[in-house]
Parts: C-alpha cells; structure tokens; sequence
C-alpha cells in the first residue's frame, strides 16, 4: 500500500505506534481482498444504514438560482443521519476481525462519536469516545446520544479543548494499551493506512453518486462538490470521480469569519505545511510551529490539518479547494431549508454554498453534484445562536 | 566508531561502573530562567550526564499530565525551539562535556526547516536530536541535515518493537545510543513497571552495539539505577524533575 501522497501522509508517529500500524495495516490488505468482508460490509450498509442513499435533485434551489441543475448525495438520510457511519462500520468489522476488544474514538462535532458508538452497540463492543470540552457544550443533544448508546464520553479540557485535543487524548489512549484497543479515526487524516482506509470505506458515496448521476441525467456530473474538514466525505465522493477527468472536483473549506480574521478552519487555504497526529499535511500554525485554535460555526470542520491525500490533489490541480465563511454558510442552510424541506448539517452547508455561488453562473444542462453529508438537526442550537449574534443590518 | 561526546560519556560511566543519568525537562518551565538553573543544577551536583531539553508543543500526545501542563506553560511564555537552542548554547558554554539533547516533537523542527534547524543546533553545540513522532521511517528528512552538520539522532525502541527493527533502527545511529520506552502509554512516574523489562532490555542490548537507556516511569535515581542495573547503560528521569519544579502549581 502507498503510504504518502506525494510529499504528504506517511507515518509521522512514536515507534510505540509502529507495530500496531503495521497489524492494522496487514489486517487491512487482507480484508480488502476477502470477499466475505466485503459481502458483509456491504450487507450491513445496505440493512443496517439504510443504503444506498437517493441522488435528489434540488429543483426549486435550482430553478431559483436559474443556472445549473443542482443534485444532492443525500448522505443525511444515513442511519445515525451522516456520511460517518460507513466509515464506523468499516472500522468496526475490522477490529473484530483483528481481535481487538474496544472501540476508542474522538469525535468534533459529534457525529463520528455516535457513529462509532452505534457500531459498537451493533457488536456489542465497549466504546469510549474522547471530544473536546467546548465541543461537549456545543453539541450536547450528541453528547446525550453517545451515552444513551453505551459509550463512554470524555471530555478533553485542556488546549483549546477541541477535536485536535480530543485526538491527542484518544492516541494517548491507544498508546497505553495498543494490543487490546482499536482506534477508530473518524477521517481521511492520521497516519497511514488510516487516509486509505477511510477514504476506500466512504468510496460508497462516489460509487453510488456516479452511477446515480448517469441513471437521472444520462451523463457525469460537471462538478462534485463537498466540505473538507479532514475530508473524508469529500475523498469519499472524489474517489468515484477521480480518473473522469471532465469532472471537476471542488473542495470546501471552513471560512469561519474570513481569511484575514485568522479565525477560520481552512488548513490547505490559509495554512503551511507541517506534521501532526501521524500525517504530513497543510496545518493551521504558528510561525514557530505550535498549531492554532481553529474556528468555523460547524464544529465538525474545526480541526487543524486536512487529509494529506487532499494536500496532493490540491497541488496536482485535480481537485480545487474553496472558502465558505460562516454567513454563507448559514444563508445555505436556510436555503435548503426552504426550497427543498431539508435541513442540511452547518458541515454540508459549506458544500451547498459553494454550489450556489456557481450556479448561477452555468448553463441549465449543466450538472453540480454536491455532497449532503449531513443532516443538521444537531445544529438547531448554534445556526439560532449564530443569527442573535450576527443579526441581518438594518433597512 | 567515531568518537563524540556522547560516546565518551558512556564509556566513562562504564569505566566508572554506573549507568548513565538522562535528565530531561522542559524547556521554560516554570520560569526560562528557573529552568535554566535548573539545568545547571542537574548537569553540576545533580549528577546528570546528558541533559534532554524538552520543546513545548501545543499538540503533546506522546506525555503525560504532568509534561503536558508544563509545556502549556511554557508556551504561555512564548518559549520557543529558538530559545531553547539559545539555551543549548548557554549550557554548552558553562559544561562542556554534557551530552545536550534537543528532545521536540517533530512539526516544531520541521517549522523551522530541518536545514536551519540542524545549523544552528550544531552552532550551539548540540549533540543529539529525539524527534519523538519521527519513526525509521520518516527520519532521513532530519537525519541527513543532522549528519551534514555533525550531529546524531537517539532514536525511540518500543515494548513491541522486533528485533530485526531494532537493528534497523540501531544501524547508522552507531554514534549514538537507544532509548528504549518501559511502557506503552504516555511518558510519567509510575508506581511499578513490568517485570518482563529485565529481559527486554538484555534484548536489545544484545542486538545492537550501541548503548541502551530505559525511559518513561522512572521517577529516581535509586530507582532508575536498580532498575538497570547489569540490563542497560542509563537511564531517563523526567516528569519527576519536571513536577519538582512546578512545586504546587
């Protein structure tokens, strides 16, 4: 298996973690080429999440903006309502196959923790998820969830007590007892063969977008667009699109409130090459090298650093990477809301805005797919605080 | 074998028929200036012969409690790996024949530029560098800048490393010596440590020609040196130095 892409990725660890990555990563090739996992994978995805996911045409949204024809992976419609639980399940039946007795992950804005503990749940596994303290207070209806499904939930105060630290905690975890423990990285990011092995687990969402896109509209999308935090909903929708070169592959990151501000989640936009949690990628830092806070009103693009695999698509020019800020984001979110009665994640909002911004702009038989990766129910909190802070200007 | 000062730092502990005492601390805490005495105190009456200078990182995964509150601190500071090669060069100054290790996670080095980095360490005169999340792997990037200017690499030997990877690892590091980590978990004192250590340590030793120091728990002197006692060369004390010097906070 390639284990960096391009000067990206590798295995930027303590030798504590070298043996481990190695079992993992034997482990891995080996259920990879074993029908059976796979059979099962799928059978699960199909029974238990509720696979595959519709390809919904966002008519009115469409109509409205009088350009492209946008088109929704609906990955929100997802037992456990996101794209993250492919990835769990993935994770999961490889642990088992491995021995390991217990599931440890962290978790930002809350959906890979209730993800990994509803896998757990699933085979009975003990669980405990690591998230940082701020993010506990912010996303608490999460927090509920993850206890009401066994887990254990640890919230990680210090630093900047969010999901970079949440991550520091659970490979500190890991690191006291690797033999017995399996880590279940929530995205394309950490050290190899966790990027791979993410991405191949969500490479369902292309697959089916693709194959979906040439059933409705007799052709392959012009553009697929989704949100990078780590990445792994966006890597999962580019796989499926990698090698159609006429497909334009668009990356969305977390503007937060702007570039210049410096509060903002865009590692590969606004940041400078760097190693952290395992991986050599684009991370937010200082000039002396100390990363930084980040901030984005979606919690759940709030981490420091980028998959590395999206570092090289991005200096290949294969793939191009964008800025949401928060306010467009949000106005996205209302959008979805009211012409099409579905109520995004803040995460997917990025995605979303950046097809509105496009749109308008194509001709009607052009195609934008975007990746819905979420749903946002768990957003209700932070969009109604967002709109009492920022209230629109007076007229 | 070529001579450096870390070889004729184990050579003469030997000849004296003691391990070798591996100080660690972190750079800047509580205070520069207290951990600069600090420094001095255990490279004079204190008995160490290398001193590991620890980089606050704000991302420490591989420490304890106890090492990570005192990085923090630091960092409130503004301690940086500028200062504490500054630092390196003050110590070298005052005790010329201390081992001085720069002890750092590897994006704060990296940050620098491994080129940069490995000049102005060696003007300092640094002996060593232990990047602790840089593996065999990934090392040649730091190494080769290191090696063109003079310096070594101590590189980390884990419970679960094979034998055939400790060889590897050992394997141009020929200059330097192993540090071989106790325990899987997080760097802090610990109450006992695993009695299948012993023979782990004989292990290593027997794979490889350089000398082996045990690190993590270690929290004494009279600890560390009957713990390795006939089983390694030295050993590490940090986060029990550390804490000393934080006192109630």
């Amino acid at each position: 298996m390639n284990s960096h892409y391009g000067i990206y990725g590798g295995q930027y660890v303590a030798e504590t973690l070298m043996a481990p990555l190695a079992e993992i990563e034997r482990a891995y090739e080996e259920a990879k080429n074993d029908p059976a996992f796979r059979e099962e994978f799928r059978g699960i995805l199909r029974e238990y999440v509720g696979r595959e996911t519709p390809l919904t045409e966002a008519r009115r949204l469409s109509e409205h903006l009088g350009g492209a024809r946008i088109a929704l992976k609906r990955e929100d419609l997802n037992h456990t309502g996101a794209h993250k639980v492919n990835n769990t399940i993935g994770q999961a039946l490889l642990a088992r196959r491995m021995g390991k007795r217990r599931l440890i992950a962290e978790t930002g804005a809350g959906m890979h923790g209730v993800a990994t503990a509803t896998v757990a749940a699933l085979f009975g596994m003990p669980c405990e998820i690591y998230m940082g303290a701020i993010d506990v207070e912010r996303q608490s209806p999460n927090v509920e969830r993850m206890k009401m499904l066994g887990a254990a939930v640890h919230a990680v105060s210090e630093g900047s007590a969010t999901l970079k630290d949440a991550m520091n905690e659970a490979i500190r975890d890991w690191v006291a007892d690797p033999d017995g423990t399996f880590y279940v990285i929530g995205t394309v990011a950490g050290p190899h063969p966790y990027p791979a092995m993410v991405r191949d687990f969500q490479s369902v969402i292309g697959a089916e977008a693709r194959r979906q896109c040439l059933e409705k509209f007799g052709r392959l999308p012009d553009q697929a667009i989704a949100c990078v935090g780590g990445g792994s909903n966006a890597m999962g929708l580019f796989a499926g699109f990698i090698d159609d070169s006429e497909v334009k592959l668009v990356g969305v990151e977390a503007g937060g409130r702007g570039l210049a501000s410096g509060e903002h989640a865009a590692s590969i936009n606004g940041g400078r090459l760097g190693v952290l949690h395992g991986a050599k990628t684009m991370l937010l830092q200082t000039d002396s090298g100390q990363i930084v806070d980040t901030y984005s009103v979606s919690a759940g693009l709030d981490y420091p650093g980028v998959g590395p695999e999206h570092c090289q698509l991005h200096d290949t020019g294969r793939a191009e990477y964008t800025v949401i800020e928060d306010a467009e984001a949000i106005a996205a979110f209302d959008a979805l809301c009211r012409f099409e009665g579905i109520i995004p994640a803040l995460e997917s909002s990025h995605a979303l805005a950046e097809a509105i911004r496009r749109a308008p702009g194509l001709p009607r038989d052009s195609v934008l797919l975007v990746n819905l990766s979420g749903r946002g129910d768990k957003d209700m909190e932070n969009v109604m605080r967002w709109k009492r802070e920022n209230p629109p200007p007076a007229k | 074998m070529k001579e450096n000062r870390i070889t004729r730092c184990f050579a003469k502990a030997k000849a004296e028929n003691r391990p070798v005492f591996v100080a660690y601390l972190t750079t800047g805490y509580p205070t520069p200036a207290r951990s600069e005495a600090e420094v001095d105190r255990l490279l004079g009456g204190g008995g160490a012969d290398v001193i590991e200078l620890g980089v606050p990182f704000s991302d420490p995964f591989a420490d304890g409690a106890v090492i990570r509150a005192a990085a923090y601190r630091a960092l409130e500071q503004g301690v940086t790996l500028a200062d504490v090669i500054e630092l390196a060069g003050r110590v070298r100054s005052r005790h010329p024949e201390a081992v001085i290790v720069v002890f750092s996670y590897y994006n704060v080095i990296h940050s620098m530029g491994v080129d940069r980095f490995a000049a102005a360490a060696a003007a300092a005169g640094v002996d060593a560098v232990l990047a602790v999340d840089l593996p065999l792997e990934e090392r040649d990037e730091l190494l080769s800048p290191l090696r063109g200017r003079g310096l070594t690499m101590v590189p980390l030997i884990a419970p679960a490393t094979p034998a055939d990877r400790i060889r590897k690892i050992a394997e141009g590091l020929e200059d330097s010596f192993l540090y071989a980590i106790t325990v899987n978990g997080v760097t802090g004192a610990r109450e006992s440590l695993p009695p299948e250590l012993a023979g782990r340590l004989d292990a290593i030793r027997a794979a490889v020609p350089q000398p082996v120091v045990a690190g993590f728990g270690i929290s004494s002197r009279a600890q560390g040196e009957k713990l390795v006692a006939g089983h390694a060369d030295g050993y590490v004390i940090g986060s029990a130095i550390v804490k000393a010097l934080g006192g109630e906070i």
